[in-house]
């Protein structure tokens, strides 16, 4: 089997996240190819070693990201496809409650790996979450400490601020792509106080989205589980744009 | 390209070359998202697809001329850039598409 496909399809196979970054415009003929790793790792070459040292760092922000797209070096006159291969992104869902097992039904379809965290044995059960990829019966911080990336999407939807709060400030800790809590603009509010007293600053505090879902007038479990899975596609989706 | 191995392997198990079409850019409304692939084997095989349609019969024919030559390339298609490969696609956007040779 070929060289570089093989080490690909391994790592697709494994679920292991993986970058190419191919020559696509040069002077000389395109299609050299590099294979870069999450740690900064690559195999390949692109000829100029500068060049691969740009696109090795590059390539490692887009990874993270799971981002693919064209990136131009104008002052080299070459571009360069950097292709992302990356696992489903994980939606974690804080609350074994009737939205999360709406939510979680929805996410699989739009192609997320979802996880129910309860500390409450009666609510976090398989009979409950049939289809959920991970349950974890355990605070809400121990669940998540070390286990957001640059991808994670979190939805908070206990109602319990002593559920709730926990889970709030690791998600704000890491660099979780969505964070959203439900709950009424006062419920949000008085949040958000409890949230300073803790340290946090208005500018992080921001990232939290929050009443959550988009405004479609959702009534029901189900309904609302829709506005929050179109609010999170549509925060994947932001500054992502087919324009260059 | 997940779903694509499967067709990939049996491929090369066959002994047969393979060729990869990726969209790399879209300019306006385009049906199919950056990082979409179609293969084409030297055998005549073809899975996956780069547009809703438009550009896959072109597109194939490159393949088959990658495979021959070794060289890869970039491609254009739009309505505007007609003269490229004389088809155009139908939703009005522009794709660039880079064909190489599986290796």
């Amino acid at each position: 089997m070929s060289a570089q496909y093989a080490i690909i399809r391994a790592a697709i196979r494994a679920g292991l996240p993986i970058a190419t970054a191919t020559l696509i415009r040069t002077g000389g003929p395109p299609g050299a190819k590099l294979l870069v790793f999450p740690d900064g790792r690559s195999e390949g070459a692109l000829g100029d070693p500068d060049l691969v040292r740009r696109v090795v760092a590059d390539a490692r922000d887009l990874l993270a990201q799971g981002a693919t797209r064209v990136v131009e070096y104008a002052d080299l006159g070459v571009a360069v496809f950097v292709e992302s291969f990356v696992p489903p992104p994980t939606l974690f869902m804080v609350g074994g409650v009737h939205i999360s097992i709406a939510l979680g039904t929805l996410a699989k379809v739009v192609g997320f790996r979802t996880v129910v965290v309860d500390a409450r044995s009666t609510f976090a059960t398989a009979a409950r979450f049939p289809h959920a990829d991970e349950l974890v019966l355990a605070w809400p911080d121990e669940a998540l400490q070390g286990r957001l990336d640059a991808r994670s999407c979190v939805a908070v939807l206990t109602h319990d601020p002593k559920l709730d709060d926990p889970a709030l400030r690791v998600a704000l800790a890491s660099p979780a792509r969505y964070i959203g809590a439900l709950g009424s603009p006062r419920t949000h509010a008085k949040r958000l106080e409890r949230l300073r007293g803790a340290g946090f600053s208005a500018t992080q505090l921001a990232r939290i989205h929050a009443p959550i879902g988009l405004p479609i007038g959702a009534k029901t479990p189900q309904e609302i589980a829709l506005s929050i899975l179109a609010e999170v596609v549509s925060v994947q989706r932001k500054g992502e744009s087919s324009e260059p | 390209m997940e779903d694509l191995l499967d067709e990939i392997d049996t491929w090369l198990a066959r002994g047969e070359r393979v060729a990869v079409a990726t969209v790399v850019k879209t300019m306006g409304s385009s049906p199919r998202l950056v990082g979409s692939k179609m293969i084409v084997s030297s055998a005549g095989g073809m899975a996956g697809s780069v547009s809703g349609g438009c550009v896959e019969g072109a597109i194939f024919t490159a393949c088959q001329e990658v495979l021959a030559s070794g060289e890869s390339r970039l491609l254009h298609f739009g309505v505007a850039d007609e003269a490229a490969w004389e088809v155009g696609l139908a939703c009005g956007g522009e794709i660039a598409i880079f064909v190489e040779p599986l290796r």
